[in-house]
């Protein structure tokens, strides 16, 4: 069930929007876009270099969400699959360096959709430990095929990528950053539309029983091993256009970008955000983003050695990962859920004298 | 020919490394269902641990020892406090809390010890034998790596086979409920089984450190390995993880020797695809049919 649904569902909207999910989300969608627009010009440019990361994590992270929360299927590989994408681009503005986006981010999504067909065909017949084992490999390996390769790949210097100008009838002292915040948000909000339409469609239906329970989605008629590949073929997807913009972001794409690292830490903004939530892979992909920054002024503050600063982050995550799993299972978007369940609840009590009906059991 | 010698006996020598991490995961998944990724992060961390007392002044050995105490301790501490609340969640709950484990132990490490690339002494001349005149291919360190891991799993066999712990140790691992009614203290066995498992692990660490330098993702592709070892192996047969382990080991021996050492991760991936393209549950493992 898509998070972003419930956001909407509000009582006071039209029946309309009630009945049809596509418009409810539309309107949804060109509304938070406004609202990205104005927040992009309020920011300074180095804000808006921020913001286009958090779209980029968030990308990813709502394709993972799609695989491991809707779908139950585990990857420890998705750092691997952006690696996929980040340097298609590179490799095709290497090729010809005028290319424009779009071209190159159709590159990166066909390249990494072909890559996530491959591994969904084999992750298809493999399960839980077997499926997390291989994707596990995939990230440590990948990783050194550009070291190989280092003719194509440029080895360990990586390729260079022009960032992405600001067309001119935006005027002069249109800052770059912004231009590329717009991008990044285009892309991420039209991503996160299509996945939530599509988790509120029959295919994500499918996506769920499969996870659930695997022999009764099959007595159903759903070809289970059919919609595992689809789940990795969009997820991967998803990860190859946040790694092509990743690459415009950072200006280079080398193989010290894409460790093991990457990929446990888009693991842990879905977590944090709550498995199956695509506001959850939001909210994740913010922290992932935000964390860093914090710390990083904490640490500066409080003159910390570099060792210590640059790992904090990382400890933090770790911890968090850890405490979730004891505490929230469900999230910081189920923990949020909960809490203004609880909120309405204590509301809707104070209205009445005796509740109507006995409190649901508590997840 | 020579080359090819070389290559097998650093395969062999890698590949029981990799065999005492396959080992000590299918130790863990055996009893709990649980594959603990952060093995290899906890073989780093008490590694640095060894490296510190040394660098303070503590002999060699006491070191060395201290870091399988540490480890012992540790893999305890883990089931204890972090693995046990989560046993009857849904199994993504534990690999996530492992994930965690293992992504905290990478950035403490450098928190406490520095991040830069040490040099981890070997107990013993890493330079190549020789007998009456003719060069062997193997060091007095790749002996101990050998004869070490052999030795701890030999113990480890006596132990689950032999010993009355042991029995109460396999029973609780196969059938928690009935143990439990038979009197075992099914929970200390499960710490018990972590804890040995991670010493295992730790051993690993301390001989991966030497060759590989130490570092905070030292153990990072160790780790890949001995999970790949396993899987090939099947992950419920000991036997079956070494065999998988030492497989491994001389295969990417081979492909970082003939073809380049930057591709032994990538055919490690290619070998651990082909296996489970063949048969999904490894080579070792029972044939089941998936449970409803």
């Amino acid at each position: 069930m898509s998070a972003l649904a419930d956001d909407t569902d509000d009582e006071s909207l039209g029946s309309a929007l009630r009945r049809s999910t596509l418009l409810r989300h539309g309107v949804f969608f060109v509304a938070l876009a406004a609202v990205l627009l104005v927040a992009t010009y309020l920011v300074s440019p180095f804000h808006d270099y921020e913001i286009a990361g958090v779209a980029i994590y968030t990308i990813a992270a709502a394709g993972l969400t799609v695989l491991t929360g809707a779908n139950g299927q585990i990857s420890l590989g998705h750092g691997a699959l952006m690696m996929i994408g980040a340097y298609t681009t590179s490799v095709l503005l290497q090729w010809r360096p005028g290319l424009p986006m779009i071209v190159t981010l159709l590159g990166a999504v066909v390249s990494t959709g072909l890559a996530g067909s491959i591994i969904g065909v084999a992750g298809a017949r493999l399960r839980g430990p077997y499926l997390a084992g291989a994707t596990l490999a995939l990230a440590v390996a990948l990783p050194q095929i550009p070291l190989h390769f280092a003719g194509v790949f440029g080895g360990n210097q990586g390729l260079n990528v022009a960032s992405p100008t600001a067309p001119a009838a935006l005027g002069a002292d249109f800052p770059n950053e912004r231009w590329l915040a717009w991008l990044c948000l285009a892309a991420a909000l039209v991503t996160l539309f299509l996945l939530a339409n599509l988790l509120s469609s029959s295919v994500g239906r499918r996506l769920r029983t499969v996870r659930d329970n695997e022999v009764a989605a099959r007595l159903a008629g759903v070809d289970v091993a059919r919609t595992q590949v689809l789940a990795f073929v969009i997820s991967a997807v998803c990860a190859g256009l946040a790694g092509a913009l990743f690459a415009y972001w950072v200006s280079i794409t080398s193989p010290t970008g894409f460790t093991l690292t990457l990929s446990l830490q888009l693991l842990t903004a879905v977590v944090i955000g709550g498995l199956g939530s695509l506001t959850g892979a939001v909210w994740g992909s913010i922290i992932l983003i935000y964390l860093p920054v914090l710390t990083g002024d904490l640490a500066s503050n409080l003159s910390l050695s570099s060792d210590v600063a640059n790992n904090v982050p990382l400890a933090i995550y770790g911890v968090v990962l850890v405490v979730a799993m004891l505490v929230f299972p469900r999230g910081l978007q189920g923990a949020l859920v909960s809490l203004a369940r609880q909120l309405a609840r204590v509301i809707r009590m104070r209205g009445t004298v005796l509740p109507a009906v006995p409190s649901a059991p508590e997840q | 020919m020579r080359a090819f010698l070389i290559y097998t006996v650093d395969g062999v020598t890698n590949g029981m490394v990799y065999a005492a991490v396959a080992l000590a995961l299918v130790m863990i998944w055996r009893a709990t269902r649980i594959i603990n990724y952060a093995q290899g992060a906890m073989a780093m961390f008490t590694t640095y641990i060894a490296f510190f007392v040394i660098e303070h002044g503590t002999p060699f050995w006491l070191g060395f020892v201290i870091a399988l105490a540490a480890g012992l301790a540790l893999g305890a501490v883990t089931e204890r406090v972090l693995v046990r609340p989560v046993e009857s969640r849904p199994a993504l709950s534990a690999v996530i809390l492992t994930l965690g484990l293992l992504i905290f132990l990478e950035a403490l490490a450098p928190m406490l010890f520095g991040a830069q690339v040490q040099s981890f002494p070997a107990p013993f001349s890493r330079i190549d034998l020789t007998a009456g005149g003719t060069q062997l291919y193997f060091s007095r360190f790749d002996i101990f790596t050998v004869g070490s891991v052999l030795c701890v799993m030999v113990l480890l066999f006596v132990l689950f086979q032999r010993t009355t712990i042991g029995l109460r140790m396999r029973a609780a691992a196969f059938n928690p409920e009935i143990a439990r009614i038979l009197g075992i203290r099914v929970g200390r066995m499960l710490t018990l089984g972590w804890a040995l498992a991670a010493l295992l692990g730790a051993l690993a660490g301390l001989l991966a450190a030497p060759v590989l330098f130490l570092y905070p993702t030292n153990m990072d592709e160790v780790l890949v390995f001995g999970f790949t070892g396993a899987i090939i192996g099947g992950l419920e047969s000991p036997v079956g993880a070494v065999v998988g382990a030492l497989g491994v080991g001389l295969a990417l021996s081979y492909v970082s020797g003939f073809l380049g050492s930057d591709l032994a991760p990538l055919g490690s991936l290619l070998i651990l695809m082909a296996v489970l393209m063949i048969r999904p549950r490894g080579l070792f493992g029972m044939t089941r049919q998936r449970q409803v």
